[in-house]
């Protein structure tokens, strides 16, 4: 009886007593759950493009952060790093396109989701060899974020807000608006969409296969830049930082693979529930850590409900 | 030439249905095997063994249950880290709770315990298909993985949180253990591949192995001609995860000797995911090539610079070791999607007519 109610009565109580303390971890968790949401974001745009289930987009956020941060230790000033950087994604997505893509063109989604691990795999080792294995500290006062942080005092509590996470959402989501701007307004975004849609009728009307996948892989590189600089930013840049990035494909499966909408909202839904369940759950019942987890479960649980995640297109099946 | 099949004459369905459909077959997995049994023991020194020969054997028998689910049931499983974890502590409990129970014995039970988890989270694969089921098996690797680093009982209370392999004898050898001889251990190891080698060839080629191909093929016309579904996927989760944790027992048991959590962690699963691909999914020879790559590359690699005289560092070594995986993954990927067994056979091909052109 008495377990059943730590289970189910104490957390709730817990909540209820300390609304400032509940306020923070929530905050906590939504800054977490806008960084899942952005490296998810990626993932979205080239499954939509290609069909790809793009594993290397984790690394892709760690190489980006490593660069940036790497151009500023050989003397390159903080704003003349972000264009290099962004100029190095570029010749990346353009490579990975040439080299692995167009080769691989028409195989089976295994055989490309394996080959984004072997881009992973080298960009690792790559990142390694140019930059060293050891962690880095983000440059986050040379790019103008501010790093103090404001007391909020709601129910007569406190809730302490770091700007940076602040900077971080914000930056997000005009990130995103500029996307679906770009998506839906520009004739560029049309083409991505409709090469979503249909690769044969897209490539019929002259969309060209080859630019669109460069420009996607750039703009999941740009995604991955800004990632990189937010989550450096909480917690320094290394190579850590990919397994962080695995917690997208949760995202990912709860919202539906196809669906920009459903990574935000998987995004912002994980972030948050893990950092609740481990304050109030896991860590008094279970010996904490249940982060490493909570997300797959929970995605697990909402798959078997609906399998194609909350906002993915059905799949309809025929023989 | 050497591969002349004129003369060889089949007489019945069952010569066209059988194993080896050519002797050069038969007479070149003989010799495989004598140098499996003869050469390499009477030759390789114990550097060969502990770092190319008993990690290969381990990594293609983890690699074929992989392939069992992957490649034959067609269900992708990014969980095998994990799976080989269940193997290991659940032999490591057995050995540890009946200290007199033969290693052999505590080997086999314990892959019933990796094939029960397999099973429990394959179940939802008969609702969700392709990558989203990818994360069902991700959820068993986080869990699991966290369970054997918070469920103290599992390493008997270690203060380091490891797994130590006690001795064990087996016919008055010492097998497993730090004073164990690597030539037993090898033998060991050997002869347990051989026989679940043989046992997956013979339950992929028969009425099971057929259903799940046409499940792999489309599960909805599978359906349709009467397999039913749930134990075709199940069974396939089922073996597959029994073979997964032998290996893993193994791989704890007879190579590694002690293991913490973090061994069997994500990176695990996707080497053998590597080594069933690059191999060849749905195939059983592929698993062998795969390993033999993946696992010697590093090795062949670690040794280049030194033997060239460049000064390079260890941990220089390693990061370019990283990236030449990564390269040479995606390029045998470009050259042979289907792997290296497709690679094998389309050699085998050219044997039979060489030396001439038709």
């Amino acid at each position: 009886m008495s377990y059943l109610h730590s289970i189910f009565v104490a957390p709730f109580a817990d909540m209820a007593d300390a609304p400032d303390f509940f306020l923070q971890v929530v905050w906590e968790g939504l800054v977490s759950g806008v960084l899942y949401a952005l490296i998810a974001l990626g993932f979205v745009l080239i499954y939509k493009s290609s069909r790809i289930f793009n594993f290397a987009q984790g690394i892709m956020v760690v190489f980006a952060a490593l660069t940036l941060v790497g151009l500023h230790e050989n003397g390159v000033p903080a704003l003349l790093a972000v264009p290099l950087t962004l100029l190095v994604m570029f010749v990346l997505a353009v490579g990975i396109e040439r080299a692995v893509l167009r080769p691989l063109v028409n195989q089976p989604d295994i055989i490309l989701f394996m080959a984004t691990i072997g881009i992973t795999l080298f960009l690792i080792g790559l990142g390694e060899t140019i930059f060293g294995g050891a962690n880095k500290v983000m440059i986050t006062e040379q790019l103008g974020i501010p790093t103090g942080s404001w007391v909020v005092e709601p129910f007569g509590g406190f809730v302490s807000v770091e700007q940076k996470d602040v900077t971080a959402v914000v930056g997000a989501v005009l990130l995103v608006i500029a996307l679906l701007v770009f998506l839906n307004k520009s004739k560029m975004g049309r083409a991505i969409r409709a090469l979503g849609d249909d690769h044969q009728a897209a490539l019929s009307v002259g969309i060209s296969l080859s630019t669109i996948w460069v420009l996607v892989w750039f703009i999941s590189g740009i995604i991955a830049l800004a990632t990189g600089i937010v989550w450096g930013a909480r917690a320094g840049v290394s190579f850590a930082l990919e397994v962080i990035a695995l917690k997208a494909l949760p995202v990912l499966m709860l919202g539906g693979l196809e669906s920009v909408t459903g990574a935000i909202v998987g995004g912002l839904a994980i972030g948050i529930l893990e950092k609740v369940f481990e304050i109030y759950w896991g860590q008094p019942l279970l010996g904490g850590n249940t982060e490493a987890w909570f997300a797959y479960m929970l995605a697990l649980l909402v798959l078997l409900v609906r399998p194609q995640g909350l906002f993915g297109e059905k799949i309809i099946e025929r023989v | 030439m050497f591969y002349r099949i004129a003369g060889q004459y089949k007489t019945s369905y069952g010569a066209d249905y059988a194993l080896f459909p050519i002797k050069q077959d038969a007479w070149l997995l003989a010799l495989i095997l004598v140098f499996a049994f003869v050469v390499f023991p009477l030759t390789a020194s114990d550097f060969m063994f502990r770092a190319l020969l008993i990690p290969v054997l381990i990594y293609a028998l983890a690699a074929l249950g992989l392939n069992i689910l992957t490649g034959y049931a067609g269900q992708l499983s990014l969980g095998t880290g994990a799976f080989m974890g269940v193997g290991a502590y659940a032999c490591y409990k057995l050995i540890t709770i009946f200290p007199e129970m033969n290693i052999i014995g505590a080997i086999v039970l314990s892959g019933f315990f990796s094939a029960a988890a397999g099973v429990a989270f394959g179940l939802p694969s008969l609702r969700i298909k392709g990558f989203y089921l990818a994360i069902a098996t991700l959820a068993a690797q986080f869990f699991l993985l966290w369970l054997f680093q918070k469920w103290a009982w599992l390493y008997n209370y270690n203060a380091s949180g490891a797994i130590q392999v006690p001795n064990t004898q087996l016919f008055g050898v010492t097998i497993t253990g730090a004073q164990a001889p690597v030539l037993a251990q090898y033998f060991f190891v050997l002869i347990t591949v051989c026989i679940l080698t043989a046992f997956a060839i013979n339950i992929t080629r028969g009425r099971i192995g057929r259903t799940w191909k046409a499940v792999r093929d489309m599960d909805i016309a599978a359906e349709l001609v009467g397999i039913n579904l749930m134990k075709a996927k199940l069974s396939a989760f089922f073996v597959s995860s029994y073979i997964v944790g032998i290996a893993g027992a193994l791989f704890v048991f007879l190579w590694r000797g002690a293991a913490e959590a973090d061994l069997f962690d994500i990176q695990l699963s996707f080497r053998v995911l590597f080594i069933a691909i690059i191999g060849g999914l749905g195939s059983i020879l592929g698993n062998y090539l795969g390993a033999l790559l993946i696992v010697a590359l590093p090795v062949i690699i670690g040794t280049v610079p030194a033997a060239v005289g460049l000064p390079i560092s260890s941990a220089m070594v390693e990061h370019l070791n990283t990236m030449i995986i990564g390269a040479l993954i995606i390029g045998f990927l470009i050259l042979e999607p289907h792997g290296l067994a497709r690679l094998w056979a389309l050699m085998r091909e050219k044997l039979i007519i060489w030396p001439f052109p038709h």
